[in-house]
C-alpha cells in the first residue's frame, strides 16, 4: 500500500475574500463619486490631530466623512465630529487593524453618494495594516518627525503600500534633531518614486499642499 | 498581531480545499510567503495550531516557503532578485526600482493528503 501523502496543489490567495469585498468597495465608491483616502501610522503619530485638521478646511466647500478604527475607545470620534463631519467609530477591539469587511459593515445604512471625501483612519500600527486594501483610493502613511528615520527600513511593507508619505509634526523636528535627508533616502529605499509632504497639523504648515494634493487626486480619479 | 486572524483564513482555504479533494486527513498546508507581505512568520506559526483547533486541519503541519523579493530594473531591463534588505534599488546598477515582480505572496499553494 502507497503512504506516499497525496500532494494537492491549491493557490489560494490567503487574503481573497478581503481583497474581494475591497475590490467591491472600490467600485462603488467611484460610482458614488466619494473620494476615499485612508490613513495610517504607528499610535501618536498624529493621524487624528490631521484629519482633525483637515476635515475642518474640506468642510467648508466640501461634504466630508470619517471612519475612525480604535481598538476600545471612541474618543477620536468624538473629537473629529467637533469638526461637523460626519464620523462613525469602529471599534476592533483586540483586533489591530481594520479590513474591507468592517469598513463594509460601517458604511451600512450610509448614503455613499453623500460626501466628497471619506476617510478612513485605521488603528495605530505599521504592521498588519499593510496587508489589508480597504478599497481606498489614496493610502496614506504617517510619519512623525519624533519616531525616527529609520522607521521606513523597520516596517517595509506599509511604506511599500503608501500612495503617499506624509512627515508629521514638523514644529517638533528641530527639538527632535529630526534629519530630513535620512528620512527621505530611507522612505525612497523602500517605495521608491512615492511622494512625500512636510506638514505640521499644529502650525498650519505644509497643510496646503496636502489639500490640494487631496483636491487634485479627488478630481484626477472622478475624470 | 494579525496572525492569528490569517491563520483562521488559512485553516479554512484548507478545509475547503480539502473537502473537494476526497476524504483522506490533511497533514500538511503549504504556504508561500513574501517579504513584503506584512507577515511575522514566527507568529503565524505559532497561531496555526490554535486556528486549527477543533477542525479537520488539527494536526496538520504549516510548511512556509519564504520566496525572495525579485524586482525589476528598468535600467537593466531584468528582473533582480534582492537580499533580506527591504532596499529596492538594484543591486547591480543602483537603479531605484519600484516594480515588485514578486515578494507580496501570501498564499496557500498545497495540500498533502493521506492516501
Amino acid at each position: 500500500m502507497n503512504r506516499e501523502p497525496r500532494l494537492v496543489h491549491v493557490r489560494q490567495n490567503v487574503l481573497k475574500q478581503n481583497d474581494i469585498v475591497a475590490r467591491a468597495l472600490r467600485e462603488e465608491f467611484r460610482r458614488a463619486g466619494v473620494f476615499v483616502v485612508s490613513l495610517v501610522s504607528s499610535p501618536g503619530s498624529g493621524k487624528t490631530t490631521l484629519l482633525e485638521k483637515t476635515l475642518a478646511a474640506l468642510q467648508r466647500s466640501r461634504r466630508v466623512a470619517a471612519l475612525v478604527g480604535d481598538l476600545a475607545t471612541e474618543n477620536d470620534a468624538n473629537r473629529l465630529a467637533r469638526t461637523g463631519a460626519r464620523v462613525k467609530q469602529i471599534v476592533t477591539g483586540t483586533v489591530c487593524h481594520l479590513d474591507a469587511m468592517m469598513v463594509r459593515r460601517a458604511l451600512e445604512g450610509w448614503e455613499l453618494a453623500g460626501p466628497d471625501f471619506l476617510f478612513i483612519e485605521n488603528v495605530g500600527n505599521l504592521v498588519c495594516p499593510a496587508a489589508y486594501d480597504l478599497g481606498e483610493e489614496l493610502r496614506a502613511v504617517l510619519l512623525s518627525v519624533t519616531e525616527g528615520e529609520d522607521k521606513p527600513l523597520k516596517y517595509p511593507p506599509i511604506f511599500h503600500g503608501a500612495d503617499l508619505v506624509v512627515i508629521t509634526k514638523l514644529d517638533l523636528a528641530e527639538a527632535a534633531g529630526f534629519d530630513r535627508e535620512a528620512a527621505r533616502r530611507n522612505i525612497e529605499a523602500v517605495a521608491p518614486g512615492v511622494p512625500v509632504l512636510e506638514v505640521s497639523a499644529r502650525t498650519g504648515a505644509g497643510m496646503d499642499a496636502w489639500l490640494q494634493i487631496l483636491h487634485d487626486r479627488a478630481i484626477a480619479a472622478h475624470r | 498581531m494579525h496572525e492569528l486572524s490569517l491563520a483562521i483564513e488559512i485553516v479554512e482555504i484548507a478545509q475547503a480545499e480539502a473537502r473537494r479533494h476526497g476524504n483522506g486527513r490533511l497533514l500538511a498546508v503549504h504556504l508561500r510567503l513574501g517579504p513584503l507581505a506584512g507577515v511575522v512568520e514566527e507568529a503565524l506559526a505559532a497561531a496555526f495550531p490554535l486556528a486549527a483547533q477543533g477542525t479537520e486541519v488539527e494536526g496538520a503541519e504549516l510548511v512556509i516557503e519564504r520566496v525572495p523579493l525579485v524586482v525589476y530594473c528598468p535600467s537593466c531591463r531584468a528582473e533582480r532578485e534582492l537580499g533580506a534588505e527591504v532596499w529596492l534599488v538594484c543591486p547591480v546598477c543602483q537603479t531605484p526600482t519600484p516594480e515588485v515582480r514578486q515578494g507580496r505572496e501570501l498564499e496557500v499553494t498545497a495540500l498533502e493528503l493521506e492516501r
